[in-house]
């Protein structure tokens, strides 16, 4: 727990210094949001159109930062170290889901004003803690996925092609699961407060079974 | 299955994946005819959507006998993660791949089905379909992944691990788009039971073994097929030296 909390800090204080990754997802999402604009030809969305945008748009920006997750370890002998040190090597996936999932923070809470600004028609106050919780569920699933498949993708020729192509039917239901949740809470007419606890349960139990998955089989992403 | 005594003496076999392979085959060819004799000869012509419906005795058994396959391939790959045996990896290499054949098979036939009873090549309200387009989608990315791996070790092992994640996926993502879509057609088997007259239940079930018995011959033979070609590497590598051995051309599959 400690040594995942060191390489935590040690990516945070990267991040900090470079400004390489959040920004670039942050930008990316703005701009997506531009072109949804163009694309759809319409000045405000609401209901279930909102919640695919934000979805999509999320998720795109998420895979930026999920290609950009093991570069410096590769490039530079991270994981050489790492595997030298006497440590245990699930605290990498601890340490990178964790460094992924306050990444994919930032960029909610700068894109989801964005998102209000920009697109979306109806009020964003009263289903704000709804769409809080479904998010954070989002991301948890979004880091855990995203870091497995980021430590795959690393080590192959073409990783910047591999990672979004495992990752995109890998994320497909948890993708699924997060747009119908947050679509009656974007409803224009009534929006609904709370989300359906059926997508909720979906998307955590999602979550739970990568999670314990990605536990299992992560050690053998960082063997040699 | 007969494990190697030692695999550096070239005059013993490895494994032998030939044996039992011709009554194997006799069996699938057997009751596959039997199927398609039942599917025409015996099975009631549908009320509603006549002839084109026996187009399910072929499609759903190619489905379900694919998905089983993709999670075969993903249980196959614990057993290299445990061991760290490179059959392992061969075994689900091969069960992957057969099961993706047989997943554009059924995925085709699934098309053509919706075709003729819906007027549609492609219908999004069908769970089913849906999930399964999904799931081939996953793993049509596996051998792209092996590609892309040039140590092999290191190769057999990510998609091992690939293996093992799309296998827990099949499940997940099933129960994802099944909640995510409403029921437009009655279904024809549930967890009840299935909802068929029982001449076409029988004719069911015996389509349904002679596709699982195809996906296992096959998979032998791919396998029998991939021994001998590296035992012959083998007795090359002993007789005439490394360099001229080398296999021909670049390959994703293990060898």
């Amino acid at each position: 727990m400690r040594t995942a909390l060191v390489v935590l800090r040690k990516d945070l204080r990267l991040e900090l210094r470079t400004f390489e990754t959040v920004p670039a997802m942050v930008l990316f999402a703005l701009v997506t949001f531009v072109i949804f604009h163009f694309g759809l030809n319409r000045p405000t969305i609401d209901g279930q159109l909102a919640a695919g945008v934000l979805t999509v748009t999320l998720l795109f920006a998420a895979m930026l930062g999920i290609n950009r997750l093991f570069v410096a370890e590769r490039e530079q002998g991270g994981f050489d170290a790492f595997l030298l040190a006497p440590v245990d090597r699930t605290a990498m996936l601890l340490a990178k889901a964790g460094a992924l999932f306050l990444f994919l923070v930032v960029l909610e809470v700068i894109a989801i004003p964005a998102f209000k600004l920009f697109l979306l028609g109806p009020s964003l106050g009263p289903p704000l803690p709804g769409l809080i919780l479904v998010l954070a569920l989002a991301d948890l699933g979004l880091a855990v996925i995203g870091t497995l498949v980021s430590a795959i993708a690393v080590q192959t020729r073409a990783r910047d092609l591999i990672g979004p192509v495992i990752g995109l039917p890998l994320l497909l239901p948890a993708l699924i699961a997060t747009a119908r949740a947050a679509g009656p809470l974007l409803a224009g007419a009534h929006p609904a407060t709370a989300p359906p606890g059926r997508w909720l349960a979906i998307l955590a139990l999602y979550d739970v079974v990568f999670a314990l998955l990605a536990y299992a089989v992560f050690d053998f992403l960082l063997e040699d | 299955m007969q494990c190697s005594t030692s695999s550096w003496r070239i005059s013993t076999p490895s494994t032998t994946y030939g044996r039992g392979l011709r009554s194997l085959s006799l069996a699938t060819i057997i009751t596959i005819a039997a199927a398609l004799a039942l599917v025409f000869f015996y099975a009631p012509l549908d009320a509603s959507q006549g002839f084109v419906q026996k187009i399910f005795y072929v499609h759903v058994p190619l489905a379900i006998v694919s998905l089983c396959g993709f999670v075969f391939g993903g249980l196959l790959a614990i057993g290299y993660l445990r061991t760290g045996d490179r059959r392992w990896d061969m075994r689900s290499y091969v069960a992957i791949h057969m099961a993706l054949i047989f997943g554009v098979g059924g995925l085709i036939t699934g098309s053509i089905w919706a075709k003729a009873s819906w007027g549609h090549w492609w219908v999004w309200n069908e769970p089913t379909l849906v999930s399964f387009l999904i799931v081939l989608l996953l793993f049509a990315t596996y051998q792209p992944l092996r590609f892309s791996i040039e140590d092999p070790e290191r190769q057999s092992r990510y998609a091992s691990v690939f293996s093992i994640v799309g296998g827990a996926f099949v499940p997940l993502n099933y129960l994802a788009v099944q909640l995510a879509t409403a029921y437009v057609h009655p279904r024809v088997l549930t967890l009840g039971g299935a909802n068929l007259p029982p001449s076409m239940g029988l004719t069911f079930v015996v389509a349904l073994i002679g596709f699982a018995l195809l996906y296992v011959t096959l998979w032998k033979y791919e396998m029998a097929a991939k021994n001998a070609r590296s035992q012959v590497r083998r007795l090359r590598r002993t007789l005439l030296g490394d360099d001229i051995a080398r296999p021909a051309g670049r390959s994703a599959a293990p060898s």
